[in-house]
């Protein structure tokens, strides 16, 4: 993905009552949110962003059946054909004993498998070095990040923030790299979203 | 003020105090700013001190055998396997706040889930070292490990309950482990953001993975949540399910009764809730945190422990019933000889059981009770020794006596070695705990922060407010925000 700086206009709310309206707002007015970043999951914040649903739910369920599959087979080559052992005389094909660790390893495959998935997709890792807008957007701040493009108007844009109810507005120049992310690619315009 | 979801002013608050974001974090990351007091350093060097007494315990057990400990012809399992299956059972709490309680939308374990799952990652550590050391060879442990292997390959018997409680124990694990750490980043990465020194920052920022709060990220955290959950409770009572099928799939008299899968997961609850009472109680107190594990966390708890206590009690008698009207004679020998009656060997054993796991956790019938900390505290103990004997009286009664009179052991008790190591994994698991309380948010910030809204005592004075004065603009505030 290219790299390269750009530039964010940054505004800072400290409410979400005040976030919500201001995040339809500066979606009507065309702007392009690269983010929003805020200490706690804001329910309902996604969908007022126009962010499609995450899919990360069907990657867990895929990896469940990785497990349950892997685990029958593995025990049933092993007990059938490669080495069949007579335990007490039972059958070889002992498919209820082997109810319990077909169980365990889906739910292994599922839990291990959707834990990496969400790391990749957030890029999540030890030693990632990713650009924070703002320290307190752990805290108590909601910051919104917004990209600028060749025809963007910053003057215009941070006194529309600060209409929108933002406390502290910035310019901030970031690195673009594959860690940023790129959700604003799956948003969907305001307008094609709500019809006009 | 947003109303973003409504919550009946009936309940009480989840947070009290007059708080706002920042004095949540504030709250709660503090003391990990901070030097650890004086009380800290003790009981972390009693801890420490506790470990390597069991270090020791083991490393004679390792090196001159089994013979270190009391165990004889007829008592294979004793202490041993007692202490695993005890520590599994208080392992089950945290994973059933934080999954089940999720799923049902129970919005006090947001107070409570971080410790508790900690204590169940700690607790299930301590488990594991019991099955390993017990091996006696421990230097063959992998050989439970379905490898190919020089030996044929020879593979694991895939059929038997104790390579079930491998991949149970293994994999519960390694899912709390991912559950808990997944739910830490988001707090990890605001202690990353206030820190001051060099090293915090790098540590933290290290341990938080880079966490932004991006709401893309929050969105995939919290249906991975969700899900995790959704596995998780299952896999909780799978746990216990399978570590019962160890006695459960014998053909020892008190031991094959098909009531064991949920009598031991309803008895792993009951434990693992006194635990967390034990140690919250305590952890409220020297961290402050009164706010946050309120007398309402103390006492949903405590109801808890009521419910699984009875719910173990109706199983002791169902048990003891069935034993009689199976008519088969070894197993009303084995419940009616070797544990209801006093004044054999072990009968003190039954009916301190009876009376710390059935009779003494029905005061908590009393809502005055439940909300009075000292008797929780007490109580807690209490229950946790109950429960240890629980596990006691099933595996060393039953087998005591076996089928054979002239192999009927002599009294077991166990060897200095044997209470070592037991001792030990309580040095390992409070040295654990008092680390996790040093370094890591004990409450999780980011979730308290999603129900202060609805739950902290602040907002709900002022939503009763408004709830009052203009019910149509509520109305429309809760459906402009309600999602």
């Amino acid at each position: 993905m290219a790299g390269g700086i750009k530039k964010f206009v940054v505004g800072s709310f400290d409410d979400e009552a005040v976030l919500f309206p201001a995040v339809k707002n500066v979606r009507k007015a065309g702007y392009k949110i690269h983010d929003v970043y805020t200490p706690f999951p804001v329910h309902g914040l996604d969908h007022a962003m126009g962010l499609r649903e995450t899919s990360i739910h069907t990657a867990g369920f895929i990896y469940a059946i990785t497990g349950t599959t892997t685990a029958l087979t593995f025990m049933s080559w092993v007990f059938t054909k490669d080495w069949p052992l007579n335990i007490g005389g039972k059958p070889h094909f002992a498919l209820p004993a082997w109810v319990p660790i077909t169980f365990e390893l889906t739910v292994l495959f599922s839990a291990v498998g959707m834990v990496l998935t969400f790391c990749y997709l957030c890029q999540l890792s030890p030693f990632v070095k990713k650009h924070h807008f703002h320290a307190r957007a752990t805290d108590d701040l909601f910051v919104m990040a917004i990209e600028c493009t060749e025809k963007t108007d910053d003057a215009e844009l941070q006194s529309f923030l600060q209409k929108a109810g933002a406390t502290e507005i910035n310019i901030q120049h970031a690195e673009t790299g594959w860690w940023i992310g790129r959700y604003d690619r799956e948003q969907k315009l305001y307008r094609d979203e709500k019809g006009y | 003020m947003s109303l973003l979801k409504y919550e009946s002013q009936q309940r009480e608050p989840l947070v009290a105090g007059n708080k706002d974001y920042h004095q949540v974090t504030e709250d709660i990351i503090s003391p990990i700013e901070m030097k650890p007091s004086r009380l800290w350093y003790i009981g972390f060097y009693i801890s420490v001190g506790l470990l390597l007494f069991g270090a020791y315990s083991v490393y004679r057990e390792v090196t001159y055998g089994i013979g270190q400990w009391n165990l004889n012809k007829t008592i294979g399992w004793g202490w041993d396997i007692t202490n695993f299956v005890w520590w599994v059972g208080i392992g089950h709490a945290g994973t059933l706040i934080s999954a089940i309680l999720l799923l049902f939308r129970q919005g006090w374990r947001t107070g409570v889930n971080r410790a508790a799952e900690a204590m169940t990652i700690f607790a299930v550590m301590c488990a594991g070292q019991f099955p390993i050391w017990h091996m006696g060879r421990v230097w063959m442990a992998f050989f439970v490990l379905p490898y190919p292997n020089s030996r044929g390959p020879l593979w694991v018997n895939f059929n038997s309950p104790l390579l079930w409680d491998v991949f149970a124990i293994s994999t519960y694990f390694t899912v709390s482990l991912l559950f808990w750490y997944s739910g830490l980043l988001p707090d990890l990465a605001t202690v990353r953001d206030r820190a001051k020194t060099k090293l915090r920052k790098l540590l933290y920022g290290v341990a938080s993975f880079g966490w932004t709060g991006s709401t893309k990220h929050w969105q995939r955290h919290e249906s991975l949540s969700l899900v995790l959950a959704g596995l998780s409770t299952p896999l909780v009572l799978s746990v216990h399910t399978i570590v019962s099928f160890d006695f459960a799939t014998s053909i020892v008299p008190g031991w094959h009764t098909t009531i064991f899968p949920p009598y031991f997961v309803a008895g792993a609850v009951f434990s693992g809730f006194a635990m967390v009472q034990t140690l919250l109680i305590v952890v409220r107190k020297v961290m402050g945190l009164q706010d946050y594990i309120t007398l309402g966390h103390i006492e949903a708890m405590n109801k808890v422990i009521v419910l699984t206590g009875s719910i173990v009690g109706c199983a002791y008698l169902t048990e003891l019933f069935i034993a009689w009207y199976g008519q088969n004679p070894y197993e009303w020998y084995a419940f009616s000889q070797n544990r209801a009656n006093l004044f054999s060997p072990y009968g003190w054993s039954y009916w301190l059981m009876m009376f710390c796991n059935v009779v003494s956790p029905q005061l908590f019938w009393s809502r005055k009770l439940r909300r009075n900390i000292t008797v929780t505290f007490f109580m807690s103990i209490v229950v946790n020794i109950g429960m240890w004997y629980e596990r006691f009286v099933i595996i060393v009664t039953s087998i005591y006596r076996d089928f054979l009179p002239s192999s009927w052991s002599t009294y077991y008790s166990p060897s200095i070695w044997e209470i070592g190591f037991y001792l030990g994994t309580f040095g390992l698991f409070f040295t654990c705990f008092f680390l996790f309380a040093k370094y890591f948010p004990v409450v999780a910030v980011a979730e308290i922060k999603s129900i202060l809204k609805t739950s902290g005592e602040n907002y709900k004075v002022k939503m009763t407010d408004i709830e009052k004065s203009d019910s149509e603009k509520f109305y429309v505030d809760e459906v402009e925000h309600g999602h």
